[in-house]
């Protein structure tokens, strides 16, 4: 009798069909939700990126970095310079600004790569520091007060008639609709990129290379390469979504561009609430954190400091987060990357 | 004239980030911690000192050596109950634990002191200058560069020539091999944050003299921390000095260009040294 390899669970089979229900509520929730809902959940599903992308680099390539700020900061700035000085449309916009942060990756890796574990993170962090500071020195931009874009970049978007047209909105309330539907887009892209990435060969050569990378290498796996594509794919993310976010905020300054509370501090606390290194985890993170949002949001610096405290203390006390903790009574996996040997009998060579 | 002028004065307020680095290095140099909270921490120090200062009526100066030893106190405890429990090789444990307390710091400032800026209370020395042939020096500054030479020499000193440095350099080396001869790590490694700490103090009090302070300005004297560390060489504490002064000229030296330069001009060199001799000037650490 032969012997199969599976990842799949009956648990992902339902969530797969789940999965498939909620995105098509999702894709048809501007049909009947209000504009307060529609920019929540932009919110919610830009935030969801960011996090997943770092949770990419750090619980899966064991780079810790807190200079996610630089990628974000740089997309934005990208988006309004293809928009304001090439008079692009905002939308294909969102591609430049994918590429800008790639292109300035590839500077910063060759940096932070030469720090290890610790110093990489602080490296990460300086260089994020250079380009914001190189980029409050654009003036064309509004220098350090920053810009707005052009009205009439932002009234003649491409899809934003449409929209208002079939949905009859105005024209504001159609631009957050197509913003919320790109941000769906990228979600799910950005989800099912990384379960992708993370059930190839490269997937087992990363969780390899993290769990041991000496071990790694003896197997024949380039950590070095690995290194390079995890920490590049996840600029290009995080680079469009930084385009995405400005293109709907349309009002851009550097200090909130790269800002390292917004794009890194509240992402490592979704991560590390819901859990490090699963996919599950900063799905559950990031609805935790809108919810601690909500309820506390009024209370300013409290609400950070109770975020601090929290991811200290799920750090300590569940290193996994919220989903480990619930994955560990249940062996419940909705995205499972683990291969498991099934069918057939074991029998011996006497036989 | 003028920029031997400007190069002096780099090299002073190199002083001051030589003291914000020389806690960061003695922590990573006994246990390999990084810890995120640490400008934060010298943060605190400044508002403690400021408290002290009102609430007693005390002078910065006399307020600093009251501090020393609740700062001592707070990084044992510290240590002891919280960080000692993220050790290990992992590194996700240590960096996320501090980065929460660094934020969870920064905002519990910002709700007790506001955001406003502060100051230490100055009085005539803190303005005072001395003339050395054509050259204006701030009393203020050399006594920062003196303190950060003092630190350092002390450290040294502590490190080679006393029970406790023995202690420190065993458990660096191999906290297991080193806990068979009697060495407790976990109390080692609290004594030596708390020392951390102290420098700290001292260097708060620098902060604050020097200059206008607020919640918020903590993660830069990380950075600058960081950087002065890591262009000296892992493990070397006149490294560190070195690393500090170099941050500092290209600071005074950018900013004598352009004003808007200045802290680009310091994160430019710590990357040029990075880039010509990633391990450092000094290298001592293997890691």
């Amino acid at each position: 009798m032969a012997y199969s390899v599976t990842t799949q669970t009956p648990a992902s089979r339902i969530t797969a069909i789940l999965g498939v229900i909620l995105i098509v509520v999702l894709l048809a929730l501007p049909f009947f939700a209000g504009r307060g809902t529609i920019q929540d959940m932009f919110f919610i599903l830009t935030m969801l990126v960011l996090a997943q992308l770092w949770n990419l680099l750090a619980g899966y390539g064991g780079l810790v970095s807190i200079g996610q700020q630089a990628f974000v900061g740089m997309g934005a700035y990208a988006l309004f310079g293809t928009v304001i000085l090439w008079g692009f449309d905002p939308v294909p916009s969102i591609l430049f600004a994918g590429v800008a942060a790639l292109v300035i990756a590839v500077p910063t890796a060759f940096f932070a790569f030469r720090l290890n574990g610790a110093y990489f993170a602080i490296g990460t962090w300086v260089i994020a520091e250079v380009v914001r500071l190189l980029v409050a020195q654009w003036k064309t931009l509004g220098g350090g007060t920053g810009t707005s874009l052009p009205r009439d970049a932002t009234r003649d978007m491409w899809f934003v008639e449409t929209i208002e047209n079939t949905l009859g909105v105005r024209s504001a309330a159609a631009r957050d609709i197509l913003a919320y539907w790109l941000a769906l887009i990228l979600a799910l892209a950005t989800i099912g990129g990384i379960y992708w990435l993370l059930r190839t060969r490269r997937g087992l050569a990363l969780a390899a290379v993290r769990d041991n990378t000496e071990a790694a290498k003896s197997v024949g796996v380039d950590a070095g390469r690995m290194k390079w594509i995890v920490f590049l794919s996840s600029a290009f993310g995080t680079g469009l979504a930084g385009g995405l976010i400005y293109m709907q905020k349309a009002r851009i300054s550097p200090d909130a561009a790269f800002s390292v509370t917004d794009w890194t501090a509240y992402v490592i606390f979704i991560v590390v609430i819901g859990g490090i290194g699963t996919v599950e985890g900063p799905i559950i993170g990031v609805l935790v954190f809108f919810a601690l949002q909500s309820l506390l949001a009024d209370f300013g610096s409290w609400y950070l400091m109770t975020l601090g405290v929290l991811a200290i203390v799920i750090m300590l006390v569940a290193p996994r987060g919220l989903w480990g903790l619930l994955s560990e009574r249940t062996g419940l996996h909705l995205f499972p990357i683990r291969r498991r040997l099934s069918g057939g009998k074991l029998t011996t060579s006497e036989e | 004239m003028i920029w031997v002028d400007t190069i002096i004065q780099g090299i002073l307020l190199g002083g001051l980030y030589a003291l914000f680095a020389a806690g960061l290095s003695l922590v990573f140099g006994v246990m390999r911690l990084v810890n995120l909270a640490h400008g934060d921490l010298i943060v605190m120090g400044a508002y403690l000192i400021l408290v002290l200062v009102t609430l007693l009526g005390l002078s910065p100066f006399v307020a600093v050596f009251v501090a020393m030893p609740l700062m001592f106190g707070l990084g044992w405890a510290l240590q002891r109950f919280l960080l000692n429990r993220t050790l290990g090789d992992d590194i996700l444990p240590p960096l996320l634990v501090t980065f929460g307390l660094s934020i969870a710091l920064q905002n519990a400032l910002l709700e007790g002191f506001s955001a406003d800026s502060q100051r230490l209370p100055t009085n005539a020395l803190t303005t005072a200058s001395v003339e050395i042939g054509s050259i204006t020096l701030g009393v203020m500054p050399l006594l920062t560069f003196a303190s950060a030479v003092l630190v350092i020499v002390g450290l040294n000193q502590l490190f080679y020539r006393t029970e406790i440095g023995r202690a420190f350099r065993a458990t660096s080396d191999d906290a297991t091999t080193a806990s068979l001869m009697g060495i407790k790590p976990a109390n080692i490694f609290a004594t030596a944050t708390g020392i951390a700490l102290v420098i700290v103090t001292i260097a708060a009090l620098y902060l604050g003299l020097r200059a206008n302070f607020d919640p918020n300005i903590g993660p830069a004297r990380l950075i600058y921390a960081f950087e002065a560390v890591i262009i000296g060489g892992l493990g070397s504490l006149w490294g560190t000095l070195f690393g500090g002064i170099i941050i500092g000229v290209a600071q005074t030296v950018g900013a004598a260009i352009n004003p808007e330069w200045q802290i680009l001009a310091g994160h430019l060199a710590f990357l040029i040294v990075l880039l010509v001799r990633p391990r450092g000037l000094f290298p001592r650490a293997n890691d």
